[in-house]
């Protein structure tokens, strides 16, 4: 999984040259290394899905941290001839050393660039030519996310021109092209488009194709790598626009992936949070707060209920990271949008255990309350980023901020336009009818401003949904006579439909799960 | 004007097909500019093709058109009660967003999101150059006025009315008598001399029809367990 996504990067204060000369050679490939690329490669080769996934997730974090702790693995020119120096299986392990430095070390520019290059060259190959692996989805969503993760600290990095050396300028104007964001979406879009992946998810609901049901492997022969890739593509390109501030895009580039069911997306826990991380923040930002409620909801538990079996996978600390994350999310849509039944129990005690205090002051919108949304929403929003080249003019200025606060400002103003509204609901909850005259008097305000923040209530709280329907997530609502303000309080209905369902769909998932234990 | 709608629909046709099938393109962002103004002039709306195109400006900010710009805005403005203004203020820098007409643009939307219409219009009185540009911005908003009324009036005061949608009059006499012929508004004797208008009843201004819509299964929900039950 990517490194830690922490705002502030360690400036790379060496190039290549210097860690060469800092007792690292590049060119020494101990004993358990070269048994560990002849024995990927075989399995690679032999397509044994297993074994290639064990050493990926297992021998691959061992070795590193014995050997590699803070220094990078042996470079693929030493290994390759330990691997009949095949062209593919070079692109894989330089793939996993990039990774393995951006994790553990800083990478130079040079060193940016070079992955850059690396990801082309791997990515052509399965766009462009017939490749025979099958390799395990938890790599490949590996791929995909590593792929945005080093594009999105390229840009992060790109953007503080201030202290830049004369050799970085001169390099980041030659290779221009690197971490271009045209040419990071449009192979994300490739992947989308030339697996046919769309097309594939859809048929697989009128049983035409199998895709789903078998994880994504290919059990006829063939190769499971540009269709997975396509379909981790799509959540990578949910995860960019987030990044560029483009959350409607973002969304309509999932939709062909059900997320109220189980997938492949769900088959890597780190593509599982991922997409429901991007796919909540989104919502957020578009008002959807109701369905961003239901889904963080739904994956927290998920967390909690799961993640006493991550605990030795190099994934845990960022899964528990993307945990606080959300809860501080889920803080925010319940303090913009109370809706107390859609949170399971267990959500809601740790909710309370970690926010309780926050949501109620987040709730009284004063000056301190507009603090604790920023320090929230600044905690767990993505590392938004400026996607355009940089101005090489003087003064030399850092504008890696310029995007994060954009979005910040802007959702900050949305908090304080609903600023009123927690002061009509506390009138609402008291009263059953009560005319606009004696109201406004006992806020405080005229008439006509009392109409206005009682239209604002109406409007935020009947959001549009995908489909252009309204929906109402007021959990307090009324309507108005002439002068008369009638409160409706919405009594919860027990939804025997919705249950019955539920556990209609629970039940054959369990039979079906049932069903593929027998087989294996 | 017969000759040119045929060729007008083909381009717009194909831009939509651009947006779909390679957005991520900086060729097409001439093609995107002239949809914008398309839009405008033939009074449609397609929200994708314009965040494509302001993405392109933030992937190369010195070919961004401020104009083109104001009028997407303006055209987002016109789809509330969608969130597409602010869906594209997240993609434009906010050094433009600075700018004096951008700045109106923002002041407009506020007052709409917070329901203060006298305000939104007197201030769109004092910037009719920005909202002229665009063809059926008045009733656009009107509409949305309207909508915002329905959900929270079942009867509303004809000043209260008057203010939201910035008819008077006569003109309102007029505005009223076609809504009461075509949408079935009725008009009553408020108390004193005013009028009172009745608003047709929908489910958020009148909850006692949404709680006989709560049990009900959406067909869509049933259709996901057809599978297992065939």
């Amino acid at each position: 999984m990517a490194a830690n996504y922490d705002y502030e990067e360690a400036p790379g204060t060496y190039d290549d040259a210097n860690r060469q000369d800092l007792g690292y050679d590049p060119n020494f490939v101990p004993d358990s290394v070269k048994s560990f690329v002849v024995h990927l490669y075989r399995h690679i080769r032999e397509k044994n899905v297993y074994e290639i996934h064990q050493m990926y997730e297992i021998s691959f974090q061992t070795l590193s941290d014995r050997l590699f702790k803070d220094t990078p693995w042996p470079s693929v020119d030493a290994v390759a001839h330990y691997v009949d120096n095949d062209q593919v299986f070079c692109l894989l392990y330089r793939e996993m050393w990039f990774r393995h430095l951006y994790a553990r070390l800083s990478p130079t520019l040079k060193q940016r660039i070079d992955s850059w290059d690396n990801y082309c060259s791997l990515f052509q190959v399965v766009l462009h030519r017939v490749v025979n692996m099958q390799l395990p989805n938890q790599w490949l969503w590996d791929m995909v996310d590593e792929f945005v993760y080093q594009f999105q600290s390229f840009c992060q990095y790109r953007a503080k021109m201030k202290n830049k050396t004369e050799q970085e300028i001169a390099l980041l104007r030659q290779f221009d092209q690197a971490w271009n964001v045209y040419g990071v979406l449009n192979y994300l879009q490739a992947f989308v488009e030339k697996s046919n992946i769309i097309q594939i998810l859809e048929q697989e609901k009128e049983g035409g194709e199998q895709f789903t049901a078998t994880d994504g492997y290919d059990y006829s022969g063939g190769s499971n790598v540009l269709k997975v890739l396509g379909y981790f593509s799509m959540v990578g390109l949910l995860r960019v626009h987030c990044l560029l501030g483009d959350y409607q895009t973002g969304l309509k580039c999932l939709l062909p992936i059900d997320i109220s069911q189980q997938g492949v997306y769900t088959s890597v826990i780190g593509s599982h949070i991922a997409t429901i991380y991007h796919y909540g923040f989104a919502n957020l930002m578009m008002r959807r707060y109701v369905e961003a409620i239901r889904e963080f909801n739904k994956i927290l538990l998920y967390i909690y209920k799961t993640k006493q079996y991550h605990q030795k996978s190099p994934q845990y600390e960022q899964i528990l990271k993307k945990n606080e994350q959300m809860y501080a999310l889920l803080a925010i849509c319940l303090s913009l949008c109370p809706q107390a039944k859609l949170v399971d129990e267990t959500v809601n005690s740790q909710l309370r255990e970690k926010y309780g205090e926050k949501m109620a002051r987040m709730q009284r919108y004063d000056d301190e309350a507009f603090a604790i949304y920023d320090e929230l929403f600044s905690y767990a929003c993505p590392k938004f980023i400026t996607p355009s080249a940089p101005s090489f003019e003087e003064p030399l200025v850092n504008y890696n901020q310029d995007a994060y606060r954009l979005q910040l400002k802007l959702f900050l103003y949305e908090v304080k336009q609903q600023q009123l509204l927690s002061g009509v609901r506390t009138f609402l909850k008291v009263y059953s009818t009560i005319s606009l005259g004696k109201l406004a008097n006992y806020m405080e305000v005229d008439e006509s401003t009392l109409r206005s923040i009682l239209f604002t209530y109406k409007h935020k709280t009947h959001a549009v949904d995908s489909d252009g329907k309204i929906i109402s997530n007021a959990d307090l609502d009324f309507y108005i006579d002439d002068d008369m303000i009638h409160v409706v309080e919405s009594k919860p209905v027990k939804r025997y439909g919705d249950y019955f369902l539920r556990q209609i769909v629970k039940l054959e998932g369990v039979i079906t799960d049932m069903d593929r234990i027998k087989l294996e | 004007m017969g000759r040119e709608t045929p060729k007008q629909q083909q381009v717009s046709y194909t831009v939509e097909q651009l947006v779909a099938v390679n957005p991520y393109n900086p060729d097409i962002l001439p093609d995107l500019e002239n949809y914008v103004n398309e839009q405008v002039s033939s009074q449609t709306y397609s929200l994708d093709a314009n965040l494509c195109l302001l993405r392109l400006y933030q992937f190369e900010p010195e070919r961004m058109s401020p104009q083109i710009v104001a009028r997407i805005l303006v055209k987002a403005l016109m789809a509330m009660p969608a969130p597409d203004f602010s869906l594209c203020l997240f993609l434009i820098p906010e050094r433009v967003q600075m700018e004096e007409q951008f700045k109106t643009l923002i002041v407009l939307s506020h007052y709409l999101e917070t329901g203060r219409f006298r305000q939104f219009w007197d201030e769109a009185a004092k910037s009719r150059h920005i909202v002229e540009a665009v063809p059926g911005f008045e009733q656009a908003i009107q509409t949305y006025a309207i909508r915002v009324l329905s959900l929270t009036y079942q009867k509303i005061p004809r000043p209260v009315l008057a203010e939201a949608i910035n008819i008077e009059g006569l003109s309102l006499d007029k505005f009223l008598e076609h809504q009461a012929a075509n949408s079935g508004w009725i008009l009553e004797k408020g108390h004193g001399r005013g009028q009172l208008i009745v608003l047709p009843r929908n489910e958020f201004n009148h909850p006692e029809l949404k709680k006989s819509a709560a049990d009900t299964v959406p067909l869509e929900h049933i259709t996901r367990i057809f599978p297992i039950l065939g």
